[in-house]
């Protein structure tokens, strides 16, 4: 496969503040690359320097193998999608699209041809003689994706597209970029601090904070297999534990909580001379009253504290018995449940191998997971 | 009850009518009514006066008149044209590039000229142009000149004056509406090939016309109507419109024939005006907002 875009050992240092910190990654043509991060992490620095905004205090970056450095936007086969969209309102929606085409020299029928044929893709046919402020926000950006893809950049750089539309539309373009990606065959780069916008659309994501990559992999390996503390908070839920970890004379190793429990692991753990980690474990990888000849789960005895109806998301929040640390379980679809009442005593078990741990204690992706 | 509030209601528009309808009347219409009548009448060979239309006949007869005329406008016309061309780039500067902190610096340095009187702001500019002023001195210290030259009364000179005096009216309209252009859009433009001629072309000058043509309305009638600019700094034997209105009225005391030269610039002035909104599609009431 050939590489579209190779971004090599790139730094970007505002004053002192290191906005992005020496990240690197590759691209394959035609694939859709997300970075992922939360809200200050650097994600549309990193653009805006594969965009030629901004120059790399170091590092590297090349499109199609071509070194980008010193070469000015208008000059680069990239288009970016900008966060506000920033379409030209004093013109028209065929003038917004024909601007870069004809910016490239190109005239009369090609223009109107090739802008015909993006407003068909995008699904605004007919839509040309609009004006921008008579379009809805889903137009506006279909728009303004329209106008970047008729140019056939060689990647096309998108900042967090969807983040001014409402939840139900967000929800419905999601599934509009991925099968207008699919059909039109770009390079996207995407960026965003929705993880389930990153997790559906993605080849790849790239999990940023504090301006470098956490983890790169598939959204499947990110959520089983998180290779950090912060992957583990910022992907999906998951309930946090800070454990100690311990070892029987059997080499078996344990996690023991502050407040008595003690719950068995799988693989082995440095203790040598910080024995404290995080345990995670996913709100679905929990059983609700496992049977008891199961010896090989952690079970522990809990109190229902809330029920947090969601349809088919719905969860109970328990605590263990005697404690106040919550814990969030994932109702089975089933409604086997839905006789469940606060304070309501039960067990919750789980097998080892679904729990992850992390050395140290991390920062916090958010206030507290819920 | 309703009849009272209905009465309380019309009273509050009659008291804050009242005022602008007696400015409109007493001090727009009324003198231009005035005007109108007295640029119809005319002394006969006897001293009778009586309705003629030789005032405006003059006009188009003498030559002198609507040369001045035709020259006042088409300088104006220019003046406009320079003084945009060279606000666009300051505004831009200003709203866009500039440090928060500078911004303010520049605005004020913008105003300072208008802390002085027109008649002191051109006398800067005669003691530095003039024969034995400032810049002659010092070229001739220099040795860059053997004879001192006369920089003033030549109509770039004035040009320049009428420039330098309505810089301030064009800059501050553009700049308000250049403030609210969001960045993203010159970026969006420069991303998608744009170079900045076009840039200029197709973004901001668009996105900008109705503080242009504000501009450029409000820069236009000073220029038109300017009087001391062009009379100390402009060429001697090229008068402007205003002076001939003023030497009719001052000097031969033809408040008639002045009153007919007064209405023709006017009319001029909208027609130039009017002109100009429709080939840029700008309404008037969304110009002078
Ligand atoms: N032009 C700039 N000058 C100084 N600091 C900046 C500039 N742009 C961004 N930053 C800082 O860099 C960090 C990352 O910003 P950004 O890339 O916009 O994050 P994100 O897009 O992930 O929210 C932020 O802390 C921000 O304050
Ligand atoms: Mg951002």
């Amino acid at each position: 496969m050939k590489i579209a875009l190779s971004v090599k050992n790139v730094s970007k240092y505002f004053g002192d503040f290191k906005a992005v910190d020496n990240v690197s990654f590759d691209v394959e043509d035609g694939k859709f690359f997300s970075i992922l991060g939360p809200s200050g992490s650097g994600k549309t620095t990193l653009l805006r320097m594969i965009a030629g905004f901004y120059e790399p205090s170091s590092g590297k970056i090349e499109i199609r193998g071509e070194d980008m450095a010193g070469v000015e936007p208008n000059k680069r086969p990239v288009n970016l999608v900008f966060q506000n969209l920033a379409l030209f309102p004093m013109m028209n929606v065929f003038e917004n699209i024909a601007f870069g085409l004809k910016r490239r020299g190109e005239r009369g029928k090609i223009v109107k041809d090739k802008v015909e044929a993006m407003l068909e893709r995008v699904g605004l046919p007919g839509f040309g003689n609009r004006k921008i402020g008579q379009l809805s926000g889903g137009q506006k950006q279909r728009v303004a994706i329209a106008r970047a893809l008729v140019l056939e950049p060689s990647v096309l750089l998108l900042d967090e597209p969807l983040g001014a539309l409402d939840a139900k539309l967000r929800e419905h373009m999601k599934v509009e970029l991925k099968k207008l990606q699919l059909k039109v065959g770009t390079t996207f780069v995407y960026i965003t601090h929705d993880q389930s916008e990153a997790m559906v659309m993605s080849d790849y994501v790239a999990v940023m904070h504090a301006g470098r990559f956490e983890q790169l992999d598939t959204p499947q390996n990110l959520y089983n297999r998180p290779a950090s503390s912060f992957v583990a908070q910022f992907v999906g839920n998951n309930n946090k534990f800070t454990v100690k970890v311990i070892k029987d004379e059997r080499g078996n190793f344990y996690a023991a909580t502050d407040y008595g429990l003690k719950l068995k692991l799988e693989g082995k753990f440095d203790i040598e001379q910080d024995n404290t980690y995080e345990m995670y474990i996913r709100p679905e990888s929990i059983i609700i009253n496992p049977h008891d000849d199961l010896d090989k789960l952690n079970i522990i005895e809990v109190d229902v504290k809330a029920i947090l109806f969601d349809g088919g998301n719905s969860r109970i929040l328990v605590v263990p018995k005697g404690t106040d640390n919550e814990i969030v379980v994932m109702l089975p679809q089933n409604r086997k449940y839905d006789y469940l009442r606060p304070s309501d005593a039960l067990k919750i078990g789980w097998y080892p191998s679904v729990s992850v741990c992390f050395k140290g204690i991390g920062e916090r992706a958010y206030e507290e997971i819920k | 009850m309703k009849r009272s509030s209905k009465l309380k209601v019309r009273w509050g528009f009659i008291i804050f009518f009242t005022p602008v309808f007696l400015w409109l009347m007493l001090l727009i219409v009324l003198p231009h009514i005035e005007l109108l009548r007295m640029s119809f009448i005319g002394t006969d060979f006897y001293g009778k006066s009586g309705f003629t239309l030789e005032n405006y006949g003059g006009f188009f007869k003498e030559p002198i008149y609507w040369r001045t005329f035709a020259r006042t406008a088409i300088y104006s016309i220019l003046v406009t044209f320079i003084v945009l061309v060279i606000a666009l780039p300051v505004a831009f500067y200003i709203t866009k590039l500039a440090k928060p902190k500078a911004q303010g610096f520049f605005t004020v340095l913008l105003l300072i000229p208008f802390w002085v009187s027109e008649l002191i702001r051109i006398y800067g500019w005669i003691i530095l142009l003039r024969e034995s002023g400032v810049i002659n001195f010092v070229l001739l210290k220099l040795h860059l000149i053997k004879q001192p030259y006369e920089m003033l009364y030549h109509d770039a000179t004035m040009i320049m004056g009428l420039v330098y005096t309505s810089m301030l009216f064009m800059v501050v309209p553009i700049m308000g509406v250049m403030e609210s252009l969001d960045n993203a859009l010159i970026e969006a433009a420069y991303d998608l090939g744009a170079k900045k001629l076009a840039i200029w072309r197709k973004i901001i000058i668009p996105y900008c016309t109705p503080g242009i043509m504000s501009g450029s309305i409000i820069v236009f009638m000073l220029v038109l109507g300017s009087y001391l600019t062009p009379k100390l700094m402009g060429g001697k034997n090229a008068l402007w419109f205003t002076e001939q209105i003023y030497n009719q009225i001052i000097i031969y005391f033809n408040w008639n024939q002045g009153a007919a030269f007064g209405f023709l610039l006017l009319l001029m002035s909208s027609i130039i005006i009017f002109i100009a909104l429709k080939l840029t599609k700008q309404e008037f009431t969304k110009v002078i907002k």
